[in-house]
């Protein structure tokens, strides 16, 4: 026995030695192909303190946590390449230096680059580098400006839109045929474009929103009609409540709160989202194991966007068989591109406004309650193209369509 | 058993499916992945023999070459369990084994090489001392592997980096990377050895390697009618020892192609149950055995008339199918 273990451990000893070797001849072969990140360093999204309320469907740490799980992913197929991926992550002050980081990466020949910035700054920087030859990923916002009238060529989503979110929503509630919505909305701008994106999905799918309430953050007594969710929720019958809450205190505490014994859904409740942490099909599991390792939390939506996003370069780099930038970028837009996204749909970017088509998940709590598109939502080309906007109702129009 | 009796006994199995059974136990084993059992069924009647209690999450199957012994990969068990086949209960287990998902046995069956799933590993075992002997790094989320019947070779698919590695088993390095569809799961090796096929699961396709040349030589696409492309996810696969015709389980299209091994055209789409991804072949060739992952169930397939004659309720979420079929 004790013979036995002596042999083993030498013949593990000799595989570290052997390995080690292998991988340094490999490794000194190949070409470095680096990404680029770039994001505020005092974004508020990520302070400590906000990160601490875990609210549902928001980032529950930097993305970049994400793209470095792709990375380590990526060291097979970028072997079979001749390539090494790798990450320049760049931490800015506002969007001009965001502007210069990207300026400076592109001059140290990176063409790909995920941004994690909030959805104006993503604009700027979009505009700033139009018609030249890169790709920027957002991995951050969400808006539906950014995939509509502020569309660039150059800037790829891999985070789906509030649309596909209010859309994979609207097929959940129309499939259990809770048609009549309340809505409550926020103060905050973002929140009143939430509200009128959810309004979109509800047209669309014939949802009826019977009302729609702003709410108030607070306790002061004589505001309590718009800051006391019972009496917010009073007076009219509904199915549902839809709250728009892009800041997420408001919403974690509606559920259970409301008037009717009614559920609650949108920014608080059921969620939808471009991943949950208890996914575990697909592989779904593993990817999370991963990402809890490297980062020590649990993955999000955010995560993933960034995730999927160096995986889609990696995948064009693999069936094309090349680092140069245009046939890559053709290729991601193609239809010909198949993207394991770990939620069991073949996926790939609609090539007209560059937004990566992808199944959303219903998270509440710790569980995926369903995934969209659901059963009997028809498209006449992709089935993930009934989540979020068709091209003949957007506002898109890239000069090259 | 030498080889004239096995021919005779084939001989005598193809003009009389019934007697099946005459060779081993003609038992079927089924793991199913929530129960923690392997569940035993004659084949005859599918009636349930026994119901083995194994470590948590069993998967893949396999017999020892004298089909005295059955090795149980227990995922969340950590663990390779070793089932007597004889007493149907686990007599002996390979422990702190991370997260095996599938593995093969050396030609000799004195050895285990595993895929380990959330380690991106694939590591080598001594049965008898239980010793690991290797470790070799591959891409992330290992599936499938294959020994071939000379013991040099092994082949494993990363479901993560979209290839099939070929590992040389005297040096225990890779020696290739083999780029093939998308989510690649398991694996299929022609009788001349000449053929590696491979499932791809999200490709919805089975990618044929070449393997002198280990290149990617033949692609299959399936696209049973009725099913959307994202539906048509191939995983279990095996080819006929005659190496005339392919199975693939279509998993959530819920059909098994049939497909002839050698033009490559698909001849047959069986409909099964739901999410079918195991199967096995009756030593005759007649019957061919499903597992029904969200059904909970397993389905007898005819394969003369290529049509499900029966499915029967097995453990919650079953995964792999053996049958007995030489040994014992």
């Amino acid at each position: 026995m004790r013979r036995a273990c002596r042999r083993a451990a030498g013949l593990v000893m000799g595989w570290l030695l052997a390995t080690a070797a292998t991988l340094a001849a490999a490794q000194s072969e190949l070409q470095p192909f680096t990404f680029g990140y770039v994001g505020l360093a005092d974004d508020p999204r990520y302070s400590e303190a906000r990160l601490e309320n875990r609210f549902q469907g928001e980032p529950w740490g930097r993305p970049i946590a994400g793209a470095k799980v792709a990375i380590k992913e990526s060291r097979f197929p970028g072997m079979a390449a001749g390539v090494e991926f790798g990450l320049n992550e760049q931490l800015v002050a506002d969007s001009q230096a965001a502007i210069e980081a990207v300026r400076q990466l592109q001059g140290n020949g990176h063409r790909f680059v995920l941004l994690d910035l909030p959805g104006p700054t993503t604009a700027e920087v979009a505009d700033a580098f139009a018609g030249e030859e890169m790709v920027l990923f957002n991995v951050s916002a969400s808006d539906d400006r950014l995939r509509g009238q502020a569309c660039q060529a150059n800037l790829m989503h891999t985070l789906p839109s509030h649309a596909m979110q209010n859309d994979a929503l609207a097929q959940f509630l129309l499939s259990r045929q809770w048609s009549e919505v309340l809505v409550l909305v926020g103060q905050e701008e973002a929140d009143r474009k939430l509200a009128d994106s959810f309004a979109r999905s509800a047209k669309r799918f014939g949802l009826d929103i019977v009302d729609e309430r702003e709410f108030l953050l607070g306790n002061n007594p004589r505001q309590r009609e718009q800051n006391n969710p019972r009496l917010l929720t009073s007076g009219i019958d509904y199915d549902v409540v839809y709250v728009a809450d892009t800041q997420g205190e408001f919403a974690r505490e509606l559920s259970y709160q409301t008037q009717l014994p009614r559920p609650v859904v949108g920014s608080g409740g059921l969620v939808p989202q471009a991943w949950h942490w208890a996914w575990q099909r697909h592989g779904a599991r593993q990817l999370n194991n991963r990402l809890e390792e490297l980062a020590g939390r649990h993955m999000t939506g955010h995560d993933w966007a960034a995730w999927i996003a160096i995986k889609a370069v990696v995948e064009a780099v693999q069936r094309q068989k090349t680092s140069q930038f245009a046939p890559l970028r053709d290729y991601l837009v193609s239809d010909d591109i198949v993207l394991d996204g770990f939620k069991g749909y073949r996926m790939g970017f609609r090539d007209w406004n560059g937004q990566l088509r992808q199944p959303i998940l219903l998270g509440s709590g710790n569980w995926v309650v369903a995934r969209a598109p659901f059963e009997g939502f028809l498209h006449q080309t992709n089935a993930l193209d009934t989540l979020g906007f068709d091209p003949r109702e957007s506002k898109c129009k890239l000069a090259d369509n | 058993m030498n080889k004239a009796a096995k021919l005779l006994a084939c001989m005598l199995l193809a003009g009389a499916a019934q007697t099946a059974s005459a060779a081993g136990t003609g038992y079927l084993f089924v793991s199913s992945e929530e129960d923690d059992v392997v569940t035993v069924l004659d084949a005859q009647s599918l009636q349930k023999v026994e119901e083995i209690a194994v470590s948590e999450r069993p998967r893949w199957l396999a017999f020892s070459p004298d089909h005295t012994r059955l090795y149980v990969a227990c995922g969340d068990g950590n663990s390779i369990d070793i089932i007597d086949v004889g007493k149907m209960e686990v007599v002996d287990r390979i422990e702190d084994v991370d997260d095996p998902e599938i593995f093969d046995l050396g030609p000799n069956g004195d050895r285990l090489y595993i895929s380990n799933e959330d380690d991106a590993q694939f590591t080598i075992y001594d049965i008898a001392s239980k010793e690991l002997l290797e470790r070799v790094e591959v891409g992330e989320e290992p599936e499938g592997v294959l020994v071939t019947p000379d013991g040099k070779t092994a082949y494993v698919t990363s479901e993560v980096a979209n290839m099939v590695h070929r590992i040389d088993l005297e040096s225990n390095e890779l020696t290739d990377n083999i780029v093939v569809g998308n989510r690649p799961r398991r694996f299929a090796l022609s009788p001349d050895g000449q053929e590696l096929w491979v499932s791809n699961e999200l490709s919805g396709s089975v990618s044929i390697i070449d393997t002198d040349s280990n290149q990617v030589v033949e692609d299959i696409s399936f696209q049973p009618e009725g099913f959307r492309p994202e539906d048509v996810t191939p995983v279990g696969i095996l080819l006929t020892p005659d190496g005339k015709s392919a199975y693939v389980t279509l998993g959530r299209a819920n059909h098994v192609a049939v497909v002839d091994a050698q033009s490559r055209e698909i001849l047959d789409y069986v409909l099964v149950g739901s999410r079918a991804w195991g199967l096995a072949l009756s030593e005759d060739g007649r019957r061919l055995y499903v597992t029904n992952g969200l059904s909970d169930d397993l389905s007898v397939v005819d394969t003369t008339e290529r049509e499900q004659l029966r499915s029967v309720p097995v453990g919650r979420v079953p995964h792999s199918v053996v049958i007995d079929t030489t040994g014992g």
